[in-house]
């Protein structure tokens, strides 16, 4: 894979369910060490997006290619092999197990018989969680349940599960929903941090503050198509701000 | 020494449902051991205990991973009575023992096969789905046996009947052992392997589950049929032992198991619970209704204490939590 290859690439991809039709033909890139905000109304196909890029669902039609390879993604296993991994704030984690048991879950250091290696995965866990991701508090314990966590460090240790198991490109999927303030800088520093690791992030926030201040590039989705896209320095804030109202009033993008 | 005093407050932290259970069994063995000291200081009363609790026991052990997926199994003493059936009939009609435990061990995988695809697959909840069960096997039962018992006495003159019921040092039986065994293997399967985690996933939250890759319908279906062969095995080892099949095998067997699992430690909720928790409640019903009686107490209280004894333990588990 050279630098410039994007990591991954959509090329015409449709999905219907049934009669509806949710995506109507997108294309786009993602590139190694880039922050892409999907950004765009409800019903705009945002989240039917990501569940093919990260093989929850199979395209209708059309292709998805990672690290320069044509796929079809059978499973989310498939696609996390693949180097793609996701992380939903509701659904990333299980509240009564433990933080490593989290961690590892899915993807357990095992010997014999199937058997994990619990001293192991604890070690490993405590090790990349107060190394890696900061978590330095006293009070933290790897054998803690994760409903003892904050939403913030919810999210943390998700992300932190991804790195561990070397994602290339990381789905965050409304990580600031129902976050406070500082908590909700925390996660945006995750996301900076998995940039500065070289790898790729793709966004989606309804919030279109925190997409702006972290984003490099946006995509702006309307009824399952690719309206607009922009780079940061080609648009402003309160242009991006701008460009919503009027998509959501019109349906239209007026550029530049 | 610090190190020594963390290690320590780490195993409580780990092991609360744990130590809270061992000492309920100790606090009651106390209670039997100074009431009834005659009865209690005899190994007689243990070698008993030890020829009955394996039945209900292993089905217990087994139903302890569908009640941490969240779910619950009504049907699987029907589905021993099935099992039951199936081994004395092919017993009698073919004269082979190894024929009849196969027979009754697929019969026992095959009910709970299908409770694990009614419940995973089709969506029927699992305690509708398996009240149907319950019923449905326990009238087929009766159909089959035209409501009549077999004989079987001619078993005890095989070679493998000593394997599953037979006595070993101090008289102990060999279903005890059997019954340990498993246990220790489920314990460790529970806690250390991937099963027992992915398991304890689908039961905390199974969306979750599914985004982290675990096939949650395949763990559900395969713990509904481990309860069902646990059933079966639970038959082999209780016919071996009484040499005779009552239609109504495993009728009393319900509410005893599940019992056990509560006490243990293992919440309806899911997602949480514990094997060595089932284990020792296994051993304090088992034990409960002759501790009763060697106590003096009229057999009409074992229910009573029962009762009490569920209670006080799960308040205890809720304090616990609420605690965390």
């Amino acid at each position: 894979m050279s630098e410039s290859e994007p990591v991954a690439r959509l090329v015409d991809v449709h999905k219907s369910f049934g009669r509806i039709n949710v995506l109507q033909g997108i294309d786009m890139e993602v590139y190694r060490g880039e922050i892409v905000a999907l950004v765009g109304d409800n019903g705009a196909g945002k989240s039917t997006l990501i569940k093919v890029i990260t093989g929850v669902h199979r395209p209708t039609s059309g292709e998805v290619w990672i690290k320069g390879e044509r796929v079809e993604m059978q499973s989310v296993q498939h696609a996390r092999r693949l180097g793609v991994e996701t992380v939903y704030q509701e659904r990333a984690l299980a509240d009564q197990q433990s933080l490593w048991r989290n961690i590892f879950a899915g993807r357990e250091i095992t010997g014999p018989l199937g058997f994990m290696k619990v001293g192991q995965q604890r070690r490993e866990a405590e090790r990349l969680l107060r190394s890696r991701m900061g978590f330095t508090s006293q009070a933290f314990e790897v054998d803690g349940e994760v409903s003892g966590l904050s939403g913030g460090e919810k999210q943390g240790i998700a992300i932190a599960r991804a790195l561990y198991f070397d994602a290339e490109m990381i789905i965050l999927d409304e990580p600031t929903m129902g976050l406070s303030l500082k908590e909700t800088d925390r996660v945006l520093d995750f996301a900076r941090g998995i940039r500065e690791a070289g790898k790729s992030v793709v966004l989606i926030d309804h919030n279109i503050l925190h997409v702006y201040s972290v984003a490099d590039r946006f995509i702006v989705l309307d009824r399952g198509r690719v309206a607009a896209q922009f780079t940061k320095d080609e648009i402003s804030r309160d242009q991006l701000i701008d460009l919503m109202v009027e998509l959501h009033q019109t349906g239209q993008v007026h550029v530049g | 020494m610090p190190a020594r005093r963390e290690r320590l407050r780490l195993f409580v932290k780990r092991n609360r449902i744990e130590l809270s259970i061992t000492c309920i069994f100790v606090v009651l063995y106390a209670i039997f051991i100074i009431g009834a000291p005659q009865v209690y200081t005899n190994f007689a009363i243990y070698r008993s205990f030890m020829s009955t609790l394996p039945f209900m026991g292993v089905m217990a052990l087994a139903a302890t991973f569908v009640i941490t997926l969240g779910e619950i199994d009504l049907s699987f003493p029907s589905v021993m009575g099935m099992s039951a059936w199936g081994f004395g009939a092919t017993f009698v009609a073919s004269g082979s023992y190894p024929l009849a435990v196969l027979v009754a061990l697929g019969i026992g995988g095959a009910c709970g096969l299908l409770n694990g695809v009614m419940v995973a697959i089709v969506g029927v909840p699992s305690i509708v789905a398996t009240i149907g069960t319950m019923f449905f096997w326990r009238g087929f039962v009766n159909v089959l046996a035209e409501g009549q018992g077999i004989p079987l006495a001619s078993l005890t003159e095989v070679w493998m009947h000593p394997i599953f019921v037979g006595r070993i040092v101090g008289g102990i039986p060999m279903q005890f052992v059997w019954f340990l065994v498993i246990a220790v293997i489920m314990m460790m399967v529970y806690r250390r392997h991937v099963f027992g985690s992915q398991v304890l996933f689908v039961g905390d939250n199974k969306n979750s589950a599914h985004m982290m890759g675990i096939k949650v319908a395949r763990v559900k279906i395969l713990c509904f049929t481990l309860l069902g062969v646990m059933a079966g095995l639970g038959a082999v080892l209780l016919v071996s032992e009484v040499t005779y099949f009552w239609p109504t095998t495993g009728d009393g067997y319900p509410l005893p198991a599940l019992g056990a699992v509560f006490i243990g430690g293992t919440p309806v909720f899911g997602g949480r619970g514990s094997m060595y928790g089932t284990f020792i409640g296994v051993l304090i019903i088992g034990s409960l209704e002759a501790g009763v009686v060697a106590l003096g107490i009229q057999g009409f209280y074992t229910q009573v204490i029962y009762g009490l004894l569920i209670t006080i333990a799960v308040t205890i588990y809720a304090v616990i939590m609420r605690r965390n």
